[in-house]
């Protein structure tokens, strides 16, 4: 069930290619033509914008290259490029996501189809071009979907659903596929690049419809609604938020047939939980030392699994609570922090909290901040949160405590 | 060397005399703007010159917030907002768009205005980056105008770097220990962007007070290929605190006053025209009291004042390298004492 552990099969007239996580975005793009894209330099995710325009360069790709001033205009350049009907992409990190947020703020309103690439990266101040997630986290409320990838194939292939996610009109919201600084955007895996023909069998062209703005489409957009209508736009956000669950799961099955891989589940990586007794959890290449760790304490009789979440975006409520209600206590673990929140905790601790509230089972949860500004998590750390999570099993209850892993104090 | 691809422009000839301007209106009832509002005079003839295959981007500002109210919108063509800082992207962005679809089949190729309009506030301060940018790409047409009244009018009248030596604004209040809080000078904005991007084709100031000549600027904005940049001078009544039956007569007073001077740069080469051609070439220019004094924002300037006032203007006329335009000395500048 999980891609990253196994090899996958070429199929037909595929190719197969040593590339980096933002390469394999880059690939992704090329074959979904995009139209527009606009780059303004910040370590980590820039790599995809450097791919880009060799492609460009050597014509692998016709597209509007424009290097903004800045990550404000950068966003809001595709976003205007978007509403005359144009397929966009654009992408930043750190702090230079948070230079464009104004922007980020108004494209799910407007209803722009963006997908954009966060190469995870801890933000100012101190300095640090290591992965943190808050970043991307922080347009969790604002009607973006957001998704973790963690393999180089993964990243690929979910840049091609995301265009087919995002562009469909019964959702019509942005996308940002989040991928851990470092970690996946500059580290190669073998990544298979499927052919044009079959991409274009999956993923149809961008149809603005009614939306485009064109002299033969005289609409207003975004006028001053006021609080005579803000209310009702804002809930027609939420229905294509709502709506998107059955396009996430059309669009996967889609993306199974036409290509022959993907997973059976698009909203979380399982790995070895049927039998878990604790279930670990971490969005991103952090899936690494937790598999490694798990299958290490499995060869000692310790029945743990993990999930991995894709989609924090919309959130898979119902089929996180199935999954993680199976387990005897469950250990989460945050690339993010949220300070002041409940109980301390990071934001995906918290998330998957508030989703447990009404289950009929509820394990004990514990919560878990480690690996921030790109610090690596051990395997002791992983070993150390699952023996926390065994004796809050047989005690039945956590601790309502966040632990910080590998800490200097 | 390859050329840089650029879209086709429209064709838009110089209207010959206020006769032959067209009688379609893009901007009609729905708006909502103050009476005596010059903007809002600036967006009909703006659109009435550049037709109506057009797409409008407003950024965030009077002409958005005062003109597109849902459901009343005044805008015949196409028309979308954008934000406060972004009328310099909005074009690009736009123009991108339309040139990507065009020359990949997918939109029927055709030339089509896209202007993006920004107040003061957008343009000379929060978007100036982002209209500088948009200035050097010059394989995308596009026109960004600056509709500038003189303040950040539709918030309640704050000072902007736009705003006049003095004024009275809501955000420099004059007060019994400080009577002069904004005693910054007024951004040279389009002599800057003129100045800042030589490779821009064309960059104008107007108002519209002469009608005729602002719709062909415009019109010869939209014509020329590339990025374009348009600067109006906008009386605004109620920021300005005057009778609303005088906008008209202040558009005229602050180019008189030689405050305002009206001028094209094209292709590098600097023009004066209408009544500021003339001043440049030496005629006298009518006191600024004259056109101070008819407005409540500076009631409280004393004789000191009024006179640093002129003295400033008179160096823009006497001492810059090109009067009016670009504001450097042939000799060392001394400072100007302020009152």
């Amino acid at each position: 069930m999980a891609v990253e552990t196994k090899t996958i099969a070429a199929a037909p007239g595929d190719t197969e290619m040593l590339i980096s996580g933002s390469e394999a975005c880059a690939e992704a793009l090329a074959l979904a033509d995009i139209d527009v894209v606009t780059a303004y330099p910040i370590r980590p995710y820039d790599t995809v914008m450097q791919a880009i325009a060799k492609k460009i360069a050597n014509g692998k790709l016709v597209a509007e290259y424009i290097v903004a001033e800045g990550e404000h205009s950068q966003f809001e350049i595709v976003k205007h490029a978007s509403t005359v009907g144009a397929r966009v992409f654009c992408g930043s990190s750190g702090v230079g996501w948070m230079y464009a947020m104004e922007c980020l703020t108004v494209t799910p309103p407007l209803r722009v189809p963006m997908v954009a690439m966060v190469g995870n990266r801890a933000l100012d101040d101190p300095g640090a071009f290591g992965v943190e997630h808050n970043d991307a986290l922080v347009v969790r409320d604002l009607g973006w979907m957001l998704i973790w990838v963690d393999t180089a194939q993964e990243m690929l292939d979910t840049a091609l659903l995301a265009y087919r996610i995002a562009e469909d009109r019964r959702v019509f919201l942005p996308i940002a596929i989040s991928a851990d600084g470092a970690f996946l955007t500059h580290s190669q895996a073998l990544v298979q690049v499927p052919t044009k023909a079959k991409v274009d069998r999956f993923l149809p062209k961008y149809d603005r419809g009614d939306l485009q703005l064109h002299p033969d489409n005289p609409i207003t957009v975004a006028p001053q609604a006021n609080e005579d209508w803000v209310i009702e736009i804002r809930r027609q956000n939420n229905e294509a938020m709502t709506r998107a669950y059955t396009v996430i799961e059309e669009a996967y099955a889609d993306f199974r047939k036409v290509f022959g891989r993907g997973p059976d589940n698009p909203w979380f990586e399982e790995y070895m939980t049927a039998d878990a007794e604790v279930i670990l959890m971490g969005m991103g290449t952090i899936s690494l030392p937790l598999k490694v760790g798990i299958r290490n304490m499995r060869a000692q009789g310790k029945k743990v699994g993990l999930i991995r979440p894709r989609w924090f975006r919309p959130f898979p409520t119902e089929k996180m609570v199935a999954a993680l209600s199976r387990a005897s206590a469950i250990g989460v673990i945050d690339r993010d922090y949220s300070f002041g929140s409940p109980f301390g905790s990071g934001v995906v601790a918290n998330e998957v909290r508030a989703a447990l509230y009404n289950a009929d089972k509820r394990p004990p949860l514990l919560s878990f901040i480690g690996g921030l500004g790109g610090r690596e998590v051990t395997l002791e750390d992983v070993y150390k949160t699952a023996d926390m999570c065994f004796a809050a099993a047989t005690a039945g209850k956590s601790d309502l405590k966040t632990h910080w892993l590998g800490v200097r104090e | 060397m390859a050329e840089v691809f650029t879209n086709a422009t429209q064709v838009l000839q110089g209207f010959k005399g206020v006769k032959k301007v067209s009688v379609e209106e893009y901007f009609t009832s729905g708006h909502r703007t103050c009476q005596g509002c010059e903007s809002a005079l600036v967006m009909r003839l703006m659109i009435k010159a550049a037709g109506p295959r057009t797409i409008v981007l407003g950024a965030t500002g009077c002409m958005y917030v005062a003109n597109t109210t849902y459901y009343t919108t005044p805008w015949v063509v196409p028309w979308m907002h954008t934000q406060l800082g972004s009328s310099g992207s909005a074009a690009l962005g736009t123009a991108a768009g339309l040139k990507a679809l065009m020359k990949k089949g997918r939109m029927k190729a055709e030339p089509i205005n896209v202007i993006a309009f920004c107040g003061d506030g957008g343009g000379a301060d929060m978007g100036l980056g982002a209209i500088s940018a948009t200035l050097t790409h010059k394989e995308y047409n596009c026109l960004i105008l600056l509709y500038d009244n003189e303040s950040y009018a539709n918030t309640d009248i704050q000072a902007s770097g736009s705003t006049p030596y003095g004024a009275n604004t809501t955000f420099s209040p004059p007060g019994s220990v400080k009577r002069i809080m904004h005693n910054r000078w007024k951004k040279n904005t389009a002599g800057m962007l003129a100045a800042g991007h030589p490779e821009c084709r064309y960059v104008a100031t107007v108002d519209a007070s002469y009608a005729v000549d602002m719709m062909n600027k415009v019109r010869k904005a939209l014509s020329i290929g590339g990025p374009t940049f348009i600067h109006s001078f906008d009386p605004c009544p109620k920021g300005w605190d005057f009778d609303p039956m005088l906008s008209h007569e202040l558009g005229e007073l602050a180019v008189e006053t030689g405050i305002f001077p009206l001028y094209e740069v094209e292709d590098g080469v600097v023009r004066h025209y209408g009544k500021t051609r003339a001043i440049a070439e030496g005629r006298p220019r009518k006191p600024v009291r004259e056109y101070l004094l008819k407005q409540g924002r500076f009631a409280h300037f004393t004789e000191e004042d009024l006179d640093y006032f002129q003295a400033k203007v008179d160096e823009m006329w006497e001492k810059w390298e090109i009067p009016g335009v670009i504001p450097f000395w042939k000799e060392k500048r001394p400072a100007v004492p302020m009152p």
